[in-house]
């Protein structure tokens, strides 16, 4: 079991992370296009086509390969993931159908305009048909981020025990929780700071090899107001994220800031160096080696309060600590307790019913419900799994937000080197700095899902469903076989990929 | 409106998904001709351009089908592809070296070189068809699985869908009837692939070629499917008591449901008439016959569909356990809540507007062929 679960975990991150190499470029590097392709139709300059027309061969050897890796974690759900797919298909099915009717198919159907209808349609249908890719590429986003958030903050739902699954009862609450609408923003923002630089890293080249010295300079002058919107917004809705994490997921905040005991006027740690877990989990007092905080902003970041209690790992498993509401939250023991009661009054209530035994199973239900909001600690064996990893978590939100926040300092730099003419073409050492931000990018983007995805372990469905639990029963060896497939597969694509890319930018406009 | 009829109604969008799915792939059966079809380095690129142009729909109406699936039929998603799962992974990475084959394959430095690439639509070309078909063809034969949702309680060995057979889905490769559906489907793709070939591309050669591989599929298919019905009809079915949910064996249960649903029975007949027209019109008219894909495309379209309807329909079970016959999956034990369901009708109220631009950009598309010219001229190419 644990070795099964393992696998499949391993193989739908190592597809989600492959998946999500391509789709940053496609969703940023689509509005930059789409910017690109309006000037050319406003001003009818044929240089702004060629510029157009560069920039699209790269987003369209990128779209085929965030396709391909698409396809594999849609069908994931269901092969690797079955039990997940009946306990909660009622919900999360109807995103992934609505993302498919609406968004991809809007996608498909323009893309196709978009590069072979140059000579066939006219200059604004065929504009038109850009922004209808772009557009359907975003609603996409929407929709599997939709699915994405409920999985953090489940709702609009409720559990039927006798279909043994969770039934959706307010569609609403779902497509509109306001975890969804912030993932929506931080990720779709992100991806515009992504594109950008890797617009611009792409540019930078050209400078320093001195060729397309002005079709560079116009594309940076593009990609840099998409980036500066992007990188702004993201740090606004950043803050929001953090924000609903402290009220939605502590264990994912506390493991964020390695916060073993909880206090008020907490410190966001800056930067730090984090001891292995079981150390820090023996001197709560101390779990970083070294570390420089600055008072009181956890707080306010999680709480909007400086005053405010922030419990951390050891509060969270003991229970007890202060809250804003004054309920008295339960320990990790009395929650897994609770949640063995549900699973048992569900067998029990399933069994009455068989039996007719009205009273009984009435009896039992009310037992469940009162249980069901720990249910998934009942499949916990021991309170030690409901840690996440903390030091990878701890890191990434740093990485995250330490270069996320660089990338302002670039911005600033290239508007004020084009507002005071700067010959910054001859600019090396600058230059240089702006191709390194490209694979710079990514990492934060992808550092950003891991904090997302690792910080929320072991939960598939907030407090519902264990990953463990999640899984289909195939054998750990078919698992690891399609594993390796897909890794061999997806990493000789990703390199055939690269070399047509580079090949592509070296041919230039 | 009741749950009975929403559940009948997301039944019956599966089946036309499933349905047109069949039809667009017409990109794997023109993929698979490219051999025969294509001798000279430019008429290939005019092949590989024009269904090149299509295949992003095929293989978004195989994620919308898988989409839709999930969202009114979750047992079946979980079940199906957590159980049968090499068969399905297999489906997917046919799929999956497609996706990236059109772009790369002439592209300089494109590391796996052009004849990989090639070999990668080939790939694609026979086997996703014939996979596909043969997975349905478990539709119709049942597999090996159980269903108990009671395990969840056992935090043990939580797992609700079981799969009994250790192959994993590869087993249904050895059932002569599931075989044969995906002869069918093999077949049907080549010909609509060479149907579409001639609507397509505006090169006499290359037409003639296509002619002569639609004599040799369009027949193949139509034999196969005439057996392929014979035997469905011949066989017994899985069928559902209303009552009491109870699965049970029935002699002639496809058939039956046919002569029952007498709606159905015409689409499968109207299907036929026009399959058969558009076949015969086009291998032997004088004059190159252009329309056939749309004669042939909306027969199969409707036949398909059909199949699908009486698999569903009539108190039938349409994803049935040949080990534990009550686990079998009908359209109402497989379904979404009634509330999920309606909202996914209103959802699906955009489909006909979905169809209406895919319509309209391909008409404007395929306007004028493609012709020898416009493969050499420079622009955005396969
Ligand atoms: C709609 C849902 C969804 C979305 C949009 C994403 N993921 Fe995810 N992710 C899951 C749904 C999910 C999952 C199915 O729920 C997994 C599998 C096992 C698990 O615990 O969660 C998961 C696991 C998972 C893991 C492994 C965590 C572990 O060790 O278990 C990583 C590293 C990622 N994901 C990374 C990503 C990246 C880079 C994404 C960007 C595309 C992403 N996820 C999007
Ligand atoms: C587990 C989660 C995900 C699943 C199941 C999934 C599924 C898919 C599928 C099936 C495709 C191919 C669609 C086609 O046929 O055209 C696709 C492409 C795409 N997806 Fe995802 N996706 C996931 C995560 C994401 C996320 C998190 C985003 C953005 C925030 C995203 C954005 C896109 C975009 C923009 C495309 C277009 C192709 C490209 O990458 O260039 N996807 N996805
Ligand atoms: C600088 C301030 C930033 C802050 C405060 C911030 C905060 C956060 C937080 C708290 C999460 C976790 C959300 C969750 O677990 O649900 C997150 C996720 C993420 N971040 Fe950031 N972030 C910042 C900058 C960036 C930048 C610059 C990028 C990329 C260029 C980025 C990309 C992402 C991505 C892709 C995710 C995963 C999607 C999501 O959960 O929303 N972030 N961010």
């Amino acid at each position: 079991m644990e070795e099964l679960v393992l696998w499949s975990r391993a193989q739908f991150a190592l597809t989600a992370i492959y998946h999500w190499l391509f789709v940053p470029l496609t969703l940023g590097l689509g509005i930059i296009i789409g910017i690109m392709e309006t000037i050319y139709y406003r001003t009818k300059n044929e240089e702004w086509k060629t510029i157009t027309k560069f920039w699209m061969r790269l987003f369209g050897i990128n779209f085929a390969i965030g396709v391909a890796t698409g396809l594999i974690l849609e069908f994931q759900f269901g092969t690797n993931w079955s039990n997940y797919s009946w306990f909660v298909g009622d919900i999360f099915g109807a995103p992934l159908a609505i993302e498919g009717i609406i968004a991809f198919f809007m996608e498909a159907t323009f893309i196709a305009i978009m590069f072979f209808g140059w000579n066939k349609v006219s200059k604004g249908f065929h504009l038109a048909s850009t922004w209808l890719t772009v557009f359907g590429a975003s609603i996409s986003a929407l929709w599997i981020l939709v699915a994405n958030a409920w999985m953090q903050f489940p709702t609009g739902m409720t559990f039927n025990p006798d279909t043994v699954r969770n039934e959706m009862t307010d569609f609403w609450a779902v497509a509109l929780s306001p975890i969804a609408i912030n993932k929506f923003f931080h990720t779709i923002t992100s991806c515009w700071v992504v594109g950008s630089m890797a617009c611009i890293g792409v540019s930078a080249w050209f400078l320093l090899k001195k060729r397309h010295i002005d079709f560079a300079k116009r594309s940076i002058k593009i990609a840099l107001p998409v980036g500066v919107i992007g990188i702004l917004l993201t740090i606004y809705t950043g803050d929001g994220s953090a924000y609903q994490v402290a009220q939605k997921q502590p264990m994912k905040l506390a493991a964020m800031e390695g916060l073993y005991k909880g206090q008020t006027k907490a410190p966001l740690v800056a930067i730090g160096l984090v001891k292995p877990h079981e150390k820090a989990m023996q001197d709560k007092e101390n779990p970083y080696y070294f570390n420089i905080g600055i008072p009181y902003t956890l707080s306010l970041l999680g709480y909007r309060d400086i005053d405010a209690y922030v419990p951390g790992i050891t509060d969270l498993l003991e229970g007890g600590y202060p809250t804003t509401d004054g309920s008295v939250p339960l320990s990790a023991k009395e929650k897994m307790e609770s949640g063995k009661k549900a699973i048992t009054a569900l067998a029990d209530y399933k069994k009455a019913k068989k039996e007719g035994n009205l009273a009984e199973s009435n009896k039992q239900l009310e037992i469940l419900n009162a249980n069901y909001s720990n249910f998934g600690y009942g499949f916990i064996k021991d309170e030690s799994e409901l840690v996440p990893n903390v030091a990878l978590t701890f890191y990434a939100f740093r990485f995250m937000v330490i270069f996320g926040s660089f990338f302002i300092l670039m911005y600033i730099i290239i508007a004020y080197f084009i507002k005071k003419k700067k010959p910054y073409e001859n600019y090396k050492w600058f230059l240089y700095i702006c191709i390194a931000c490209i694979p710079l990018a990514y990492m934060v983007s992808h550092s950003g899902w891991l904090v997302a995805e690792m910080g929320r372990q072991p939960w598939v469905i907030q407090d519902l469903m264990p990953t463990g639990a999640a899984i289909s029963a195939i054998s750990t060896s078919s698992v690891a076989t399609t594993f390796i497939i897909f890794c061999v597969l997806f990493t000789v694509l990703l390199i055939a990929e690269l070399s047509i890319m580079f090949k592509q930018i070296k041919k230039g406009f | 409106m009741d749950y009975n009829f929403f559940i009948q109604y997301w039944w019956f969008i599966i089946s036309l998904l499933g349905a047109l799915l069949v039809f667009l792939l017409f990109v794997q059966g023109g993929q698979s001709l490219i051999p025969q079809l294509g001798k000279t380095d430019l008429e290939k690129t005019m092949l590989v351009n024009s269904v090149g142009r299509k295949w992003e729909f095929t293989f978004t109406t195989l994620v919308t089908f898988g989409g839709a699936f999930f969202a009114a039929f979750p047992l079946f998603y979980s079940t199906s592809f957590g159980g049968a799962y090499w068969v399905w992974m297999i489906i997917l990475f046919c799929f999956i070296i497609q996706a990236v084959s059109f772009e790369f394959r002439k592209k300089d430095k494109n590391f796996l070189g052009e004849k990989t690439f090639n070999v990668f639509l080939l790939i694609n070309g026979f086997g996703a068809p014939f996979l596909l078909g043969t997975a349905v063809g478990t539709f119709f034969t049942g597999s090996e699985f159980v269903i108990n949702k009671e395990n969840l309680t056992n935090p043990m060995m939580p797992i609700i869908s079981q799969w009994i057979n250790p192959l994993h889905g590869l087993e249904a490769l050895f059932n002569p009837r599931n075989l044969l559906l995906g002869v069918v489907v093999l077949f049907l793709s080549r010909t609509l692939g060479a149907l579409y070939f001639i609507n397509n591309i505006g090169d006499a050669t290359i037409q003639e070629r296509a002619k002569k591989q639609l004599r040799i599929c369009g027949t193949l298919f139509v034999l196969s499917f005439v057996t392929f019905l014979v035997v469905t009809f011949l066989a017994q079915g899985f069928a559902v008591d209303s009552q009491s949910g109870i699965v049970s064996m029935e002699k002639y249960k496809y058939f039956t449901n046919y002569i029952q649903m007498p709606i159905i029975l015409a689409m499968l007949l109207i299907g036929v008439v026009l399959v058969l027209f558009g076949l015969v019109k086009t291998m032997f008219s004088k004059t190159i016959f252009r329309k056939g894909i749309w004669f042939v495309g909306i027969g199969s379209v409707l036949a398909v569909l059909s199949l699908f309807l009486i698999l569903g329909y009539n108190n039938t079970a349409y994803y049935p356990s040949s080990f534990n016959i009550q686990s079998s999956l009908t359209i109402y034990n497989s379904c979404s809540s009634l509330f999920t369901l309606r909202v996914m009708s209103v959802v699906s109220l955009i489909i006909p507007f979905v169809l209406a631009y895919i319509v309209y950009a391909w008409r404007k598309m395929d306007k004028t062929s493609i012709t020898k010219e416009e493969m050499q001229e420079p622009g955005h190419k396969y």
